[in-house]
């Protein structure tokens, strides 16, 4: 069992967790995710790892509330346990294995979708930890959905807030910020690090083919056990299939096959969307029928 | 008895097939008292037995059996016990026709004794009748890992804590028991009742088990002998890397692997309406290989409500899977579509499996494996019209702790190169064993080489 000792409603249905989970915490490193199972019936649902504290043996993570397990996790509360905490899993960035000098005459920009700014958050404190400055964009639908703004601007050299609304920062989505910083305001990156729905890192990956900047994405696809045993996580990489979950997440987004990508991510979706209305809907979704959960 | 009777096995009693390939509770239930002591009675307890080498843990079976005849059962359960730590599991899943039953005198002209069946009911009556198995031998305060807990593990962590050793089994799932919690099917082994007791069994001698640790990326072997001062490893990872064919149309939606599918379903119980792990199956599903993965896979397609197909590129005398779980697999209604091999899975514009493009094989000349080589016929393309396609073409070892333990030999298959008595490898103090080191084998193997491994590890630390 492990403690969530925090827990923090950041915006509307995207709420942080510390979680009590010393092992974890002491091999965590940027780029890794974490399998967590609410409870003995629950799914196990991986998520990026968000921050960690490896002295207070604390792992961070940030998940929106999307599917029954996700909201079912939204109910824990400070001081409850949850079941199964698992990680670190996937391999770490690739900068970390990187000499820190070399790093420094890089310049590099992180974007960040939506939830992304999480995971994004850890890779960015790190650069600013040994001393790396970094560009940061950080895409959000309005203003009342952007997270970890202040975290983040304390590790950014210069962080770049898009709305797709425009009421905060530049107006646009992160695909337009990225081509102004560019195009009008003159800047020039050697390498992009995209994390965020498949939809904006397809798109942002499609922009930065064109502008030859080289391109890491942190994918995100179903998973099961995330050690390499099922292959449920596997994508198309440069023709090759890799799982995600032990050759990734991070791959180099000019090789990805984004469509199949997105398209395995929806294997489960009408389950997911009865699973859902029978949390929201209660006994009036199945009208005590059968019990047999709908059709197969 | 008479030598009629003495040739014809006490028949066990099984759940009908039509029933039973709508639930997912256990085929085979098992002797009653009465029929275990007749078919103990069978047993001629040869002085010189040779069902005994063909058991890869060496029970004494004569003398099990010989307690069962008297109807002394807590005494045959304590002799089990001396060899093996999961007797109710071993008598499941065993393939005996090979081992120890495949040995037995009798069934040079009659029947071999039912060793499994008899060894299931002695393990489930202990458990039904709280027979406590706990004894050790007094503490040495001294700290072994054990990783993995699958049968290779749970054997050697047991033997070793028996001999009283502190040992600490480190999991990467949330659930004790490998290969047995996430493979095989709740109806050839039921979880709850049988795994989970004896695991419990393995914890009362003293072992701790860490689940959701995984060696390799939570901790690695290195910092487990530094930091934590284990002062000896045991390796019983498995071979859990599952093989794709490779061909077109294979990441579509509806292919799996059979250890994804079985994992949903054994592990994360998808059949069950109150949990939460989603499992997806079409109304036609094909299972591609033979083996005794494919067979469990088929069963479960099949319980779920698919029409199922066995789909193999040898000819059914061919089939890696055992004799006993190709019969039930028939018998339930499981359809064989041997001599075939698909080579491409079509995909509907919407990304899902809509069929299987598969090419009739013949049988040539013996290959290296001694087995006959399936050659494509030519011309003889077809389609199959599956929603479903499930991969069970083997397993290998995951590379995760061979690749961040420093010095630990591998060999081409990326199995951990490990002494064939000892179960040592290239760095000291580290042993492994089962599949691992073997590649996908039997559970019994695997328990074979965790004993090793206790012994070996035991005349290491003592000489330390």
């Amino acid at each position: 069992m492990y403690k969530i000792v925090k827990k923090r409603e950041l915006t509307n249905n995207i709420f942080l967790m510390d979680i009590e989970a010393p092992r974890v915490a002491k091999s965590a490193n940027p780029g890794q995710f974490i399998i967590i199972k609410n409870d003995e019936k629950g799914e196990r649902i991986p998520l990026t790892i968000a921050d960690y504290d490896k002295e207070a043996g604390t792992v961070s993570i940030v998940f929106q509330t999307v599917g029954q397990g996700t909201k079912q996790l939204a109910t824990f509360n400070e001081g409850d346990y949850v079941r199964d905490f698992v990680g670190p899993l996937g391999q770490p960035s690739e900068f970390i294995h990187e000499n820190i000098e070399e790093l420094k005459k890089k310049k590099l920009i992180f974007i960040a979708g939506g939830v992304g700014a999480a995971p994004v958050y850890p890779q960015v404190k790190w650069m600013k930890e040994n001393g790396i400055d970094v560009d940061v964009i950080v895409g959000s639908r309005n203003k009342e959905l952007l997270i970890l703004e202040d975290e983040m601007r304390s590790v950014a050299s210069n962080l770049y807030i898009a709305t797709d609304d425009g009421s905060y920062g530049f107006n646009g989505r992160v695909t337009d910020c990225l081509k102004d910083l560019v195009e009008n305001k003159g800047n020039k990156y050697d390498h992009a690090i995209v994390i965020g729905p498949m939809i904006m890192m397809k798109f942002m990956v499609a922009l930065t083919k064109e502008m030859d900047i080289p391109t890491t994405v942190s994918l995100n696809p179903i998973m099961v056990d995330g050690t390499g045993m099922c292959g449920a996580c596997r994508v198309t990489v440069g023709g090759q299939v890799k799982f995600a979950c032990v050759d990734g997440p991070e791959f180099d987004g000019h090789l990805v096959d984004f469509d199949e990508s997105m398209r395995r991510q929806a294997l489960y979706k009408s389950e997911e969307g009865r699973a859902q209305l029978k949390i929201e809907e209660g006994s009036t979704h199945n009208h005590g029928g059968c019990g047999c959960g709908g059709e197969k | 008895m008479d030598m009629a009777d003495r040739m014809k096995r006490t028949p066990v009693k099984e759940q009908e097939p039509k029933i039973r390939a709508k639930n997912f509770d256990e085929v085979c239930l098992g002797y009653e008292e009465e029929k275990a002591i007749q078919e103990a009675n069978r047993c001629l307890t040869c002085k010189n037995p040779k069902c005994v080498e063909g058991c890869p843990v060496s029970v004494n079976i004569p003398g099990f059996i010989s307690y069962v005849k008297e109807g002394k059962i807590e005494e045959a359960a304590k002799e089990i016990a001396k060899y093996s730590a999961l007797p109710a599991v071993c008598g499941r899943v065993c393939p005996q026709e090979n081992q120890c039953e495949g040995k037995c005198v009798l069934g040079i002209k009659g029947q071999a004794v039912a060793i499994g069946k008899l060894e299931k009911f002695v393990a489930d009556w202990s458990r039904k009748n709280n027979v406590d198995l706990s004894q050790t031998e007094p503490k040495n305060n001294k700290k072994v890992a054990v990783v993995g807990s699958g049968p290779a593990g749970l054997t050697c962590a047991g033997d070793l804590a028996k001999k009283g050793y502190d040992v600490t089994i480190f999991e990467a799932l949330h659930e004790a028991g490998g290969v047995l919690v996430y493979g095989i099917p709740e109806f050839r082994l039921p979880k709850d009742e049988v795994v989970k007791a004896e695991i419990e069994n393995i914890k009362k001698l003293g072992v701790k088990i860490e689940t959701n640790v995984i060696v390799g990326r939570t901790v690695t072997i290195d910092e487990l002998i530094e930091d934590e001062k284990f002062e000896a490893v045991f390796i019983g990872s498995g071979a859990g890397l599952p093989k794709f064919m490779g061909i077109p149309g294979e990441n579509a939606n509806g292919v799996f692997s059979a250890n994804e599918f079985l994992t949903r379903v054994n592990l994360m119980k998808a059949f069950k309406e109150e949990y939460h792990t989603p499992v997806k199956v079409g109304k036609k599903v094909a299972v591609v290989g033979g083996g005794n993965v494919a067979m469990d896979a088929a069963r479960t397609a099949l319980r779920l409500g698919a029409e199922t197909h066995i789909v193999y590129r040898r000819g059914i005398d061919e089939l890696p899977a055992r004799a006993e779980e190709v019969h039930h697999a028939k018998e339930e209604g499981i359809i064989f579509d041997v001599l075939t091999n698909p080579n491409e899975i079509l995909v509907d514009e919407n990304g899902w499996v809509k069929g299987m493009k598969c090419v009739k094989m013949g049988l040539g000349e013996p290959d290296a494996s001694g087995r006959r080589r399936p050659v494509e016929i030519e011309g003889s393309e077809f389609i199959m019209d599956v929603e479903t396609v499930i991969m069970s073409l083997g397993t290998s070892p995951n590379p995760l702790i061979s690749s961040t333990t420093e010095g630990l030999e591998i060999n081409k298959w990326k199995c951990i190169v490990a002494d064939e008595t000892t179960g040592l490898t290239s760095r000291e103090g580290v042993y492994a064993g089962g599949d691992a080191v073997t590649g996908a084998a039997t559970v019994i193997l695997a328990m074979g080489a965790g004993k090793n491994a206790a012994k070996a590890i035991d005349e290491y630390l003592k000489n330390k």
